[in-house]
């Protein structure tokens, strides 16, 4: 049933399949963790009762998401070698080991700490639990370094040599670490989780306000605090994101400028400043947007702050240079949108919060909540534009798509996308259900923490409550 | 002699494997006998027996392929292309277990369900990762840096019989494992079961010893040569005393001897496998030098290979001691 399938693009949606479900996990993650962290800091400093139950409330959610991170994780690590094994002999002396940095840092983060945070609240003395909370945090953040660092190394490479072989050999560290695009994109990326995460505690708090707004009492105290941090979260993080996001595309037009163009859907070259393409469709075969809307010039002022700045177009580069451009453009502009919508988002919370209405206005939590996973829509979206826009390269420049998988016919590798969706559809459909069961109940006063009357693998991919245990019971030693 | 690094990241990742192998041999061997056991009590047990360690074993899997990414990148390519089908039957089988077994408490409603996609997961990762230790060792077709053959090279009577030989190996581990950590009629079970795997796993090794020989040349010349096959023939012997006392200790009622053992033949089994293979990592042409990445990516890979692994032994080994002794079926103490 695959026949009429190149086995190449088969193998380029799998990837893109498993690594959107992995990233998922870790850009919901890496946001919680540092709520957490924000959280305990907040309950040591002021002692108030309910910083405490929503750090328990959701330290539970933390567990589920961070395991399911992990399951999805392990497919990862074999999957370059399973279907890009060209790609591996020739770019894994020089990405390999920042992967490996990021498998060890991950290992003693989850070994060390995880296990301290989840289950040893009561046991290992106040100050040392929230070490080991900012330690949960600091570390996430570390594998994202890493895992960014090869990612940006592959859209930007530095720091490299060809030995003959034909296998990029290392050169210079630092350069291949620090590549001309990885800060830009390590701090676009994490604020997108911060977003991420914000939007759905928002999203929740507003649930729960929703709910509980037409019972006797009034707002349960938790959801208010957790939709007033998410909103000044998203407050402060979307008009910075949205600066972050500005100086990333001026790094792509100067490194990856064909990217840019179809991002822009500029298919030929403006000499004396470039429209600005709201919407429209990009069709390959005649070079033009169908149905285009269009500022004038509007590009070049936001690519070279100038009205009158030419721009190239794709008519510059070899058609069999291009990227897909109508998947890039359209990536781009559904990031762009939600980004949009998260300032709109930002700027109604904060009329509400200057006028005293933020938790009496079930407009703003309507709006609060439908926001809910566009975090996720935005981040997911970025990662197509910034991926498809670096096709048809894996090493940007230097090694082909078609080049780098590994020589498997159509049918094996169809057969193995759907076994991927099936059972991605399943296990982490479950594991979606239970976490949204978990959002369901407000947070109450006295929450518990994760139940320590079930297995304490609950999270993480090490022994780690082991330790915990034994640190906090001092039965061991 | 300056300092071997290949050799040094070979040794790093075989016993990332071997570690691998014996630690999360015992836990699926846990879901490999789940249907024998009863529903209910000695289930719990079972499982709860394994809940604290099974996720860390798993990080073995985590180092060693990321470890062979990083060190052999031509292997890492050549083998998991070539072994295409067995690894991702794997890797899905996995996800599903590893799930199945957060799920099992989160949802017991449906337990039964997770329960089947435990032993299920448990299952195909084991006869999957059997099959991929079978098909690497009758040898990998390459060409031009990449894997020539075509896409069902692996599935031979020689890949199927290593695959449930593991099959019957991990259920031994598993067996032996639960006789060790539990009580009663769940140990009693476990104990008569540990009995026929017992039987099984070696006759299941010997077939795999018997025929392996046969494969290559190579193989034939490495066990059978003079005057090495004085030294190859130790696996053997060492293998049959482990096998007496094996039997012995089960018959006797040990309650930790059986456990050691079965990790004994395991170990041997690798030693076997690693005198067939050295030096090659890709049989029959691409040896361990062949498949290295260079000294430079290896240098910037030891600072963090030789802090972090020694702590995460330590760390591993202090937490299997703390929930050394008998475990209780309604979650530990």
């Amino acid at each position: 049933m695959f026949e009429g399938l190149d086995a190449i693009f088969l193998a380029r949606l799998q990837f893109a399949f498993t690594v959107s479900f992995h990233f998922i996990f870790p850009s919901f993650s890496i946001g919680l963790a540092s709520f957490l962290a924000v959280l305990e800091g907040l309950w040591l400093w002021t002692g108030r009762q309910v910083y405490l139950d929503l750090f328990k409330y959701w330290l539970k959610i933390f567990a589920l998401a961070f395991g399911m991170g992990v399951v999805s994780g392990i497919v990862m690590s074999y999957q370059f070698g399973t279907n890009w094994s060209v790609f591996s002999d020739k770019a894994g002396p020089v990405i390999g080991p920042l992967m490996a940095y990021e498998v060890l840092t991950a290992f003693f983060l989850e070994a060390g700490f995880l296990g301290v945070m989840l289950f040893g609240m009561n046991r290992v003395g106040k100050g040392l639990h929230f070490a080991a909370t900012l330690a949960v945090a600091v570390g996430t953040f570390f594998s994202a370094f890493w895992i960014l660092s090869a990612n940006s190394w592959m859209q930007t490479p530095a720091g490299y040599a060809i030995n003959a072989g034909g296998q990029f050999v290392p050169a210079d560290w630092w350069a291949i670490i620090f590549n001309p695009s990885f800060p830009y994109r390590l701090v676009h990326t994490v604020f997108g989780a911060y977003l991420t995460t914000a939007l759905v505690v928002g999203a929740v708090g507003a649930w729960h306000l929703l709910r509980t707004r037409s019972s006797e009492g009034g707002a349960n105290e938790g959801a208010r605090v957790m939709f007033s941090m998410a909103m000044g979260m998203i407050t402060v993080v979307a008009p910075l994101q949205i600066l972050a996001g500005d100086q990333h595309g001026l790094n792509t037009l100067e490194h990856q400028p064909v990217k840019v163009m179809a991002m822009e859907g500029h298919f030929k070259s403006y000499p004396d400043g470039a429209p600005l393409v709201l919407f429209g469709w990009p069709d390959e075969a005649t070079g033009k947007n169908l149905f285009a809307v269009e500022i004038p010039k509007a590009s070049s002022l936001i690519l070279k702050h100038s009205w009158d700045a030419p721009l190239k177009g794709l008519d510059t580069v070899d058609r069999k240079d291009w990227p897909p451009v109508p998947v890039v453009f359209w990536a781009f502009r559904i990031m762009v949108g939600m980004g949009m919508l998260m300032l709109l988002l930002a700027a109604f919370s904060l009329l509400a919060r200057v006028r005293r209405r933020l938790y009496d206005w079930p407009l703003l939590h309507r709006f609060a909540l439908v926001m809910g996973p566009a975090g996720f829509v935005a981040v997911i979206a970025g990662w197509v534009t910034t991926e498809v826009g670096r096709q048809p390269y894996t090493v940007y420049g230097l090694l082909r798509t078609v080049d780098s998988a590994s020589a498997l016919d159509a049918p094996a590798v169809g057969a193995s996308l759907l076994a991927f969706v099936v059972v991605y559809f399943f296990a982490f459909g479950a594991g979606t259900y239970y976490i949204l069961k978990l959002m369901s109940h407000p947070p109450h006063r006295g929450e518990e923490g994760p139940r320590r009357d079930q297995p304490v693998r609950a999270a993480g991919i090490t022994p780690a409550p082991a330790v915990a245990e034994s640190l906090a019971t001092g039965k061991e030693a | 002699m300056p300092f071997d690094l290949p050799m040094f990241f070979a040794f790093i990742i075989a016993f990332a494997i071997l570690a691998y192998v014996v630690m999360d041999g015992f836990d699926l061997g846990v879901g490999i006998l789940f249907p024998f056991l009863p529903v209910g009590r000695e289930r719990d047990s079972a499982i709860n027996s394994v809940a604290p360690v099974w996720d860390g074993n798993e990080t073995w899997l985590v180092m060693g392929g990321g470890g062979l990414l990083a060190a052999f990148p031509l292997a890492y390519g050549m083998i998991l292309s070539a072994l295409y089908a067995p690894i991702i039957a794997m890797l899905l089988a996995l996800v599903f277990r590893g799930v199945a077994f957060e799920f099992r408490w989160r949802d017991p409603r449906h337990r039964p369900l997770w329960d089947v996609a435990f032993t299920g997961g448990s299952i195909v990762a084991a006869l999957a990762q059997g099959i991929t230790l079978g098909a690497l060792l009758q040898g990998i077709a390459v060409q031009n840096r990449t894997y020539a053959g075509g896409w069902f090279d692996w599935l031979t009577p020689f890949s199927l019989l290593v695959g449930v030989s593991l099959v019957c190996g991990y259920a031994l581990l598993g067996s032996t494992w639960l006789v060790m950590k539990s009580e009663g009629s769940l140990q009693e079970r476990c104990h008569r079961m540990a009995f026929r795997l017992g039987i099984a796993t070696i006759v299941a090794m010997a077939a795999v010893s018997a025929a392996t020989p046969f494969l290559r040349d190579a193989y034939w010349m490495r066990w059978f040569a003079w005057p090495q096959v004085l030294f190859t023939a130790q696996v053997p012997v060492l293998v049959a005393i482990v096998t007496f006392v094996l039997f012995w200790s089960l018959r006797r009622g040990h309650h930790y001897t059986p456990f050691l053992m079965a990790l004994a033949l395991f170990g041997l089994g690798l030693a076997g496998l690693g005198i067939s293979l050295y030096p090659f990592v890709v049989p029959p042409s691409v040896s361990i030098w062949d498949a290295a990445a260079p000294d430079d990516s290896l240098k910037f890979m030891l600072p963090g290979v030789l802090i972090m692994v020694p702590i995460i032994l330590a760390y591993t080994g202090y937490s299997y001691w703390v929930f050394r002794g008998k475990t209780g079926h309604e979650g530990y103490h």
